[in-house]
């Protein structure tokens, strides 16, 4: 026994050692070199989630805040005299009177309740006082009196706007400190803004008007909503839906089941997949040349962004949807066929509604790449300023209007800190939007898909 | 299939009617990205008094703006082209060859331009001659021209900081980087006796000297900034030795976060530019075509009422922004008014 153990225990020259329990110095090399591959994945994972998380949070940090406005309410007597100087309520010859004259009875009816309340600081002057309402005010309140011209004369409860500067002195980007420096805000302005929060004049809300007002100007940072962007982008979508869908499904649907295997096709295949590669800008300078240059479309208007994302759009959704008609199993045109139906039976009623939920998916994807684009709509003039909401008819496609990356793009440029609040603010609507169209795209997926 | 065939054809005609159909009913403006804001300003308030729709204004520079401008006469193309230099001799010639011929030009004041760093370092009083020597390639050394290696603005001037030399100036693209070169670099070129001394080394050929005093240092101390205020305020903020370069209305919006250095003795202010005490300014202008006019509803409207003293005037929203108004407005009223033309440069 002893000599077999001994005998077995001898290992034969040239043959590695081996055993269960104890590791050869390959399989360690093989484990370890696992374990290292597992760590470079996990090293992978979290990287990208804690730059994913840095961005979030910077974006959050930044741009939460535009949600919120400082307003101020007070009484507002709109003074005859000074709205309605002919007194006969007529409209148009209320219309003479500029923002200029509204501004003025604003800042009446606001230092007077200052007054009243016997709210005073130190070294505010009458300018100072004014200074305090935004400019976007006098505007609104033009346009809601010149609407009701009954209004004049009676006093009105008025929810104004303060200006940025108040703003961000709420939401601690303006402090003492920077005061003291800024050109724009004094002090003391800060003390009377204090007094006034004091006083339940000066207090801050949801800003809706975030979503819904139009772009303003660098002067009035307060005022600047997504409005005109979100009517542009949402108009944009629904055209790139309306053009991409039907030709990029037919283009596939040709191409997959019905051309021949030719160099043409071929051709046409490589072209497809090139175009999806090209870059955005490219498709910019081409619809500039093609829609506005040749076809004579108006500059800025959503019909024409849509046509260029659509164009950019396409080949993506041309891909997807040759994809997943391939993934539909032969056996199910060979049964069809079998059974007398011709080949557009067959694809229009087997292989197209088996495809459909990759179709959806690669569309949804498709059109969510569109809606963060920004470079083609550079050329064809929607970055730009426009104050307008575009019409909500058919026509609307035709009026100018901005998009909701262009609005980033926009106001990260401008001059007034107040802009980069807005800024982040208009990037957190917009991955809203990405990720429900992503998810809708996932739960698509996950609800038709089927496995062969 | 003839419900898809249907919408494709639909769109087909949709889209080519579309482009025959429709007039145009807003103004379009296009240019400048420094005279940006001002238009937005103006359009905005404009939209707020007027019964026409805002107009629409682009950024993107002047010189792309003016050529836009250029491309001819018609409903497709833009009514104003804003710029904050003058229009050039080639692009009257490319308007001329696209028929717009006559173009109305409306200069609405001036802007200055700054030298500031970050709020939390030293005062600076540059002159001319300072900034050629900090970052100019070659500078005027004991009577001999050499590199230049100066490291610190100290080595520059001793009266200066001992900050690390670091430009952050506008790119080429930038109408602010013309009136960069001629009214700073090429002056202290000037001043300093380089360009005397680059004149005589190529034989008093003085366009080559005012080539070569253009030329900034490439070792990293001059960097050129192709995008916007933002970004050199952004590179500022980043590096704490770095001086940049802005227009007076952003300096104005941000100096809680800027300390602006005095040129040749002078604080910039509106009041100091409008005087022309203040060396660094230049005109701002933008360009109408006439042949638009009575065509674009609001077009005459809205540069009568840009011009207007409560918006261009020195108490207007323009001034407070931070535009030195023109002190002869009133001329540019009249001529506005009477839409008369103008005529060829001199």
């Amino acid at each position: 026994m002893t000599d077999a153990t001994a005998s077995g225990m001898a290992v034969p020259a040239g043959r590695p050692k081996s055993s269960l329990l104890a590791q050869t110095a390959l399989m360690k090399k093989r484990n370890a070199s696992e374990a290292r591959f597992k760590f470079y994945g996990v090293a992978a994972i979290v990287l990208s989630l804690s730059v994913l998380a840095f961005m979030l949070w910077t974006i959050l940090n930044d741009g939460v805040s535009a949600f919120f406005q400082a307003k101020l309410s007070f009484p507002l007597e709109l003074t005859a005299e000074t709205l309605d100087p002919e007194g006969n309520r007529n409209r148009d010859e209320m219309a003479r009177v500029t923002t200029i004259g509204y501004g003025r009875v604003l800042t009446t009816a606001f230092a007077t309740e200052l007054e009243k309340r016997g709210i005073a600081v130190e070294g505010v002057s009458e300018k100072d006082i004014s200074d305090m309402i935004s400019k976007d005010a006098a505007g609104d309140l033009r346009a809601t009196v010149l609407a009701n011209p009954q209004m004049v004369g009676t006093t009105i409860d008025a929810t104004v706007l303060a200006t940025g500067r108040i703003d961000g002195y709420l939401k601690g980007r303006v402090t003492m400190e920077t005061a003291e420096r800024d050109s724009n805000v004094t002090p003391q302005q800060l003390q009377l803004a204090d007094a006034l929060r004091d006083a339940g004049i000066l207090g801050s809300s949801f800003n809706w008007d975030f979503i819904t007002s139009p772009d303003a100007s660098d002067q009035r940072p307060e005022a600047a909503g997504l409005g005109v962007a979100i009517m542009g982008s949402a108009y944009m979508m629904l055209l790139v839906l309306i053009t991409c869908v039907p030709i990029g499904v037919a283009a596939s649907i040709y191409l997959e089941e019905f051309a021949p295997k030719n160099t043409w096709t071929d051709a046409i295949e490589v072209n497809i997949s090139n175009l999806a590669a090209v870059p955005s800008i490219v498709f910019g300078i081409l619809g500039l040349a093609i829609f506005i240059n040749f076809a004579g479309m108006p500059q800025s208007s959503s019909l024409v962004g849509a046509l260029v994302l659509s164009l950019m759009t396409l080949p993506t959704i041309i891909i997807a949807t040759r994809a997943s008609i391939k993934a539909v199993p032969p056996s199910i045109r060979d049964a069809a066929l079998g059974i007398g139906a011709s080949k557009m039976q067959t694809v229009f009623h087997h292989v197209l509604p088996l495809a459909m939920p990759g179709i959806l998916t690669g569309t949804i994807l498709g059109l969510a790449s569109a809606l963060g684009e920004t470079a083609p709509l550079l050329l064809i003039g929607m970055v730009a300023f426009v104050d307008n909401y575009p019409a909500a008819s058919v026509a609307g496609v035709l009026d100018p209007a901005t998009a909701l990356p262009v609005q980033v793009y926009g106001w990260a440029q401008r001059a007034d800190p107040a802009f980069i609040e807005r800024s982040s603010g208009a990037i957190i609507i917009l991955l809203i939007f990405l990720v429900a169209m992503n998810v809708l795209a996932i739960l698509l997926r996950r609800r038709f898909e089927r496995r062969w | 299939m003839s419900y898809i065939k249907m919408t494709v054809s639909t769109l087909a005609i949709a889209a080519v009617s579309a482009g025959t159909a429709m007039a145009r009913d807003q103004v379009q403006v296009t240019g400048s990205s420094t005279v940006l804001p001002y238009s937005t300003i103006v359009a905005e308030a404009f939209g707020e008094n007027f019964d026409f729709p805002s107009p629409v204004v682009e950024g993107g520079g002047s010189g792309a703006g003016r050529k836009k401008f250029c491309e001819g006469v018609g409903e497709n193309t833009v009514d104003v082209a804003n710029s904050s230099s003058r229009i050039s001799q080639s692009d009257i010639d490319l308007c001329t060859a696209n028929g717009v011929t006559e173009i109305i030009e409306v200069r609405f004041g001036y802007d200055g331009i700054v030298f500031a760093s970050a709020v939390d370092g030293p005062d600076f009083a540059l002159t001319q001659a300072d900034v050629y020597n900090g970052i100019g390639a070659q500078v005027l050394k004991d009577g001999a021209l050499v590199a230049n290696t100066a490291a610190t603005w100290a080595d520059v001037n001793a009266s200066l900081p001992a900050q690390t030399i670091l430009a952050l100036v506008p790119g080429t693209k930038h109408g602010t980087r013309e009136v960069f070169d001629e009214k700073v670099i090429l002056q202290g070129c000037e001043d300093s006796g380089a360009f005397a001394a680059f004149a005589a080394a190529n034989a008093g050929d003085e366009d080559k000297a005012e080539e070569l005093c253009m030329e900034l240092r490439t070792d990293g101390t001059s960097i050129d900034i192709d995008g916007d205020y933002t970004e050199t305020l952004a590179r500022l903020e980043a590096d704490k030795n770095a001086l940049g370069i802005f227009g007076l209305s952003f300096y104005q919006n941000n100096t809680d976060k800027l300390r602006v250095a005095t040129m040749a003795g002078v604080v910039p202010s509106t009041e100091s530019i409008a005087s022309g005490e203040y060396p660094v300014s230049r005109p701002l202008y933008f360009y109408v075509k006439k042949a638009h006019i009575g065509v674009i509803p609001g077009l005459k409207e809205y540069v009568t009422f840009f011009m207007s003293d409560d918006i261009a005037g020195p108490n207007g929203p323009l001034a407070a922004y931070g535009l030195v108004s023109d002190p002869e407005l009133a001329a540019t009223q009249a001529m506005v008014e009477a839409e008369t033309p103008m005529g060829p440069l001199n």
